[in-house]
């Protein structure tokens, strides 16, 4: 009985906080940021994007510009967005459609061509194909298999090392992947095999189903619940993920990462950032392009979004100089490519994988 | 003459009026936006091109994908039923300590973020998770099994409130006729709830039939819905042809299920009597139905506790560390807003899309459930009745990117206002409330609507004194499915939710996307408070049902 009014309190406390709140949407405080169109600049991105905040205020108080972030989904719902609605744009400036994503956005003529002069290092990144200019690279990261070093420590084995070890049978079960499919991640793992077996890609893909490597459908599921080093402390100890990763599976207080990138088996991906045709605010668009390849916006990426910079010389965080390493010879396909056979692989993909 | 012509006219009035904003608000956030994918499926590059999408049918793959969502969802419904409708008995019926509680946490799967299920499910059921010896990772039983954890409350909730209001008379007159208990199931009993029946299995398939998060995280890549389909080829494709293709499949579906419904849904004397049964102590023969009701506990309990566990998890230790982290922007700062934040951001766009599911609700309920006079009139009041359920059968992703592509011009310049994602979430509630409380009008019965009339009542009193009396409880567990639903929303919200005020699910995903030593157990924790909110919420609910009001 007792409890039962205890109960029944705490249910109309709970009822009284969330009519204080301010119950609903409607008569809240949010009409606020429909002011005039010309002191604000619209970002469209992706849900992984962010950025320090005194960062974004310092872009903001420099440049004039309210910024409005619009978080539009993944690289590749953003990107399809953005080629729905180009006859009316989203917004002024879009940031996060990636080399696997952008000719298809490029084809339909998405972004306005805007030439600036970007600092040293950033040319090196360019999208293959993109004459006119429309994009602008501001970071980049490679798709890599990382191991969890304790584990092959534990048990006395030496790690893999190449794509051809994934499919030694002294690796059987121990493999997990996001999908091509379904993921970014593992579309990216995908055209790494492609890069370096050529037509020989589904054979690779056929010996390493053999080997009993797993396939999910994101990186969540791959790396939280599968792999020995993520938050489920899964059981198997190799997993699809980034170059960055190992820097963050260093324990607290210790000087080494439990998990190692390998730096045979990576594809980078670069994202760009570039100015929507028919912005409403093309001045302010290109200005937070700009921002986005300053120094201090660079060298805020690799925490902020897990990505090393494209600038020349900009300083990495000190677990990232350590832990984060880059591959020199990452694999890479011509993105026209990636356009032009992504339907025709990623059927093929699914018949080998579902066999 | 006059009079009778008058009559005619208001008649129609009565039917029309209500329809109006309902159809309009359907018409503007559904209609319009799907039918402007569709229309670029079928205008490629310009001209009208309905050979290359009918093409798309013939593919072997998709008709794998079809037979997949056909027999996934047929057995998900099966077992959904099977299982919901003891513990609907047991829990609407039977009066035992702690019923309200186990109520309530049996509503909790509805409202959890499917990302987070799916992790969950698969940490229970993987090689390393303690169910990991069944062998069930990535198989069609796992998906199942989540269909059947999301989906059991639609059931019990829909069947329950009715079984509540049943006329106990007819049974125990069977029963004093020597009938036994089966008997009086078999043959009174199941025959007055076949409509509730129905109707929740009716909803349940449908939500089945177009699962989405469930399907791609158990399943992913063996096994493919037509709903995870239309989603890979829109985002990852951009195969519009063919994802207007599978709409266009998926919505004549969802039309036949629903025309099939409605003629099983139809009784000989819908009437019900407002003589309630109350609640009473269990006896002997009540043991088969309290142990299925443990049983099913138990099976939603399981990924539950998994979650729990994980959250109370930091660094190998016991700890309530995720829980405080909560307030934070997690490690990384991987949150552009805390999880509190997102809690109250949640918290007021569920009061919306809740009253203006109800609303919008009830308005269609009045309009579908009163007698036809005619057969026009009839066929006008079905078609309406499927009209309103057919958001249940459209992609998130196809209505997403139909908002962005149609709402985008005056008078609906709508694609940042931030009404969006609660009117998404009551288009998306709507036909649970419609469902809900559509069979108890039903059971009214007409002559006393006209008894009322006839000693003078207008038609306002008339619902307040016949109607109001009657749909009171099942409008308040609507309105606790509504925020529920709500609560828990993530495809539609996701789509357009905006980046400064998400949602509880929007901020897990965020969390579980993120690498770094806190995240993912924050993530479970937000899970987790998301369930205990949701929980509280039902209780309130269950609270507020004041008996003297309902059971007048």
């Amino acid at each position: 009985m007792k409890s039962t009014r205890a109960l029944g309190a705490l249910v109309t406390i709970t009822a009284m906080a969330v009519t204080a709140s301010g119950c609903s949407v409607i008569g809240g405080d949010s009409a606020d940021d429909s002011s005039s169109s010309s002191s604000k600049v619209v970002l469209v991105t992706h849900d992984s994007f962010t950025l320090p905040k005194p960062l974004i205020r310092k872009f903001e108080q420099q440049s004039g510009y309210d910024l409005v972030v619009k978080a539009e989904g993944d690289a590749g719902q953003l990107t399809n967005k953005l080629v729905l609605t180009k006859d009316d744009p989203l917004g002024d400036v879009a940031f996060g459609v990636d080399n696997t994503f952008a000719s298809r956005a490029l084809e339909a003529g998405v972004f306005a061509p805007y030439s600036w002069d970007e600092p040293a290092g950033v040319s090196d990144y360019a999208l293959p194909g993109d004459d006119a200019h429309a994009l602008t690279p501001v970071d980049n990261g490679d798709v890599c298999v990382n191991v969890d070093d304790t584990w092959f420590k534990a048990h006395h084995q030496a790690p893999p090392r190449t794509m051809d070890d994934l499919t030694d049978p002294a690796y059987k079960g121990e493999f997990v992947l996001p999908g091509a499919a379904t993921s970014s991640t593992g579309l990216a793992f995908l055209l790494a095999t492609i890069a370096k077996y050529g037509d020989g890609w589904q054979g690779y893909w056929s010996r390493l189903m053999a080997n009993d490597a797993e396939i999910t459908s994101g990186w969540e599921q791959a790396y939280e619940v599968d792999f020995t080093q993520g938050g489920g402390k899964g059981d198997r100890p190799i997993v699809l993920s980034y170059d960055s990763s190992p820097a963050y599976t260093v324990p607290k207080g210790s000087s080494s990462s439990t998990t190692s990138a390998l730096l045979d088996t990576c594809f980078r991906q670069v994202e760009y950032a570039g100015v929507l045709a028919g912005a409403a605010n093309p001045k302010g668009a290109q200005a937070f392009v700009r921002f986005l390849d300053s120094q201090p916006a660079q060298a805020a990426l690799p925490t902020s979004m897990y990505v090393f910079p494209v600038v020349d010389g900009v300083p990495l965080p000190k677990q990232w100089a350590k832990f984060a390493v880059q591959p020199d010879h990452p694999y890479t396909v011509d993105p026209a490519d990636v356009a032009a056979h992504r339907a025709e692989w990623l059927q093929e993909w699914s018949d080998v994988t579902s066999r | 003459m006059s009079t009778r012509a008058g009559r005619r006219w208001s008649r129609r009035l009565g039917l029309v009026g209500p329809a109006v904003v309902p159809v309009l608000v359907l018409g503007a956030f559904f209609v319009l936006p799907v039918s402007g994918m569709l229309e670029r499926g079928f205008f490629a590059d310009g001209s009208f091109d309905p050979g290359a999408v009918l093409e798309v049918l013939g593919r072997p793959r998709v008709h794998r994908v079809l037979w997949f969502t056909v027999w996934s969802a047929s057995v998900g419904t099966a077992v959904a039923v099977l299982l919901g409708l003891p513990a609907a008995y047991a829990l609407h019926r039977l009066r035992f300590p702690g019923r309200d509680l186990v109520r309530a946490a049996l509503l909790v799967p509805f409202v959890l973020p499917t990302v987070v299920v799916g992790v969950a499910f698969r940490e229970l059921l993987g090689e390393a998770g303690p169910l990991g010896f069944l062998g069930l990772d990535g198989t069609a039983a796992a998906i199942i099994a989540g269909l059947v954890f999301f989906n059991v409350a639609v059931v019990i909730r829909a069947v329950g409130s009715t079984w509540e209001s049943l006329d106990p008379r007819p049974a125990e007159a069977a029963a004093a006729l020597g009938a036994s208990p089966w008997q009086v199931l078999w043959t009174v009993t199941l025959p007055a709830l076949r409509p509730a029946i129905v109707s929740a299995a009716s909803v349940v398939f449908l939500f089945c039939a177009t699962a989405f998060g469930v399907v791609l995280t158990l399943g992913a890549p063996h096994y493919s819905s037509v709903e995870t389909e239309i989603y890979l080829l829109t985002t990852n494709l951009l195969d519009l042809q063919a994802a207007a293709a599978l709409s266009i499949l998926q919505l004549v579906a969802v039309v036949a299920l629903l025309l099939v419904a409605g003629r099983l849904r139809r009784v000989a004397d819908p009437t019900a009597s407002r003589v309630r049964a109350r609640p009473r102590r269990p006896v002997r023969g009540d043991v088969a139905a309290l142990l299925s009701t443990a049983l099913l506990l138990v099976l939603v309990a399981a990924p539950i506790a998994t979650l729990v566990a994980g959250s109370l998890r930091v660094d190998g230790g016991w700890s309530l560390g995720n829980y405080r982290a909560l307030t934070t922007d997690g490690t990384h700062q991987a949150l552009l807003v805390p999880v509190t934040d997102a809690l109250v951001t949640s918290l007021r766009t569920a009061v919306d899309a809740t009253w203006m599911s109800l609303t919008l609700g009830l308005l269609v309920a009045l309009v579908v459930t009163r007698r036809s006079r005619t057969r026009a009139e009839r066929r006008v009041r079905i078609g309406l009745d499927g009209f309103f359920m057919l958001p249940l059968g459209v992609s998130a992703v196809t209505l997403g990117f139909g908002f962005l592509i149609t709402l985008d011009h005056p008078p609906l310049d709508l694609r940042d206002s931030p009404m969006l994602v609660p009117i998404a979430q009551a288009l998306v509630a709507l036909p649970l409330v419609v469902r809900t409380i559509a069979p108890v009008l039903t059971g009214i019965d007409d002559r006393q609507r006209q008894a009322a009339a006839s000693l003078g009542a207008g038609p306002l009193r008339t619902l307040l004194t016949v109607d109001l009396p009657v749909v009171w409880k099942p409008l308040l567990a609507a309105a606790g499915f509504a925020f529920a639903v709500s609560l828990g929303e993530f495809g539609a919200t996701s789509f357009l939710s905006r980046d400064e005020h998400p949602t509880v699910p929007v901020v897990i995903y965020r969390l579980i996307d993120h690498p770094g030593p806190m995240n993912y157990g924050m993530a479970l924790a937000a899970s987790v408070v998301l369930a205990a909110t949701t929980a509280l919420v039902m209780l309130l609910v269950e609270r507020l049902r004041v008996p003297s009001v309902g059971s007048l």
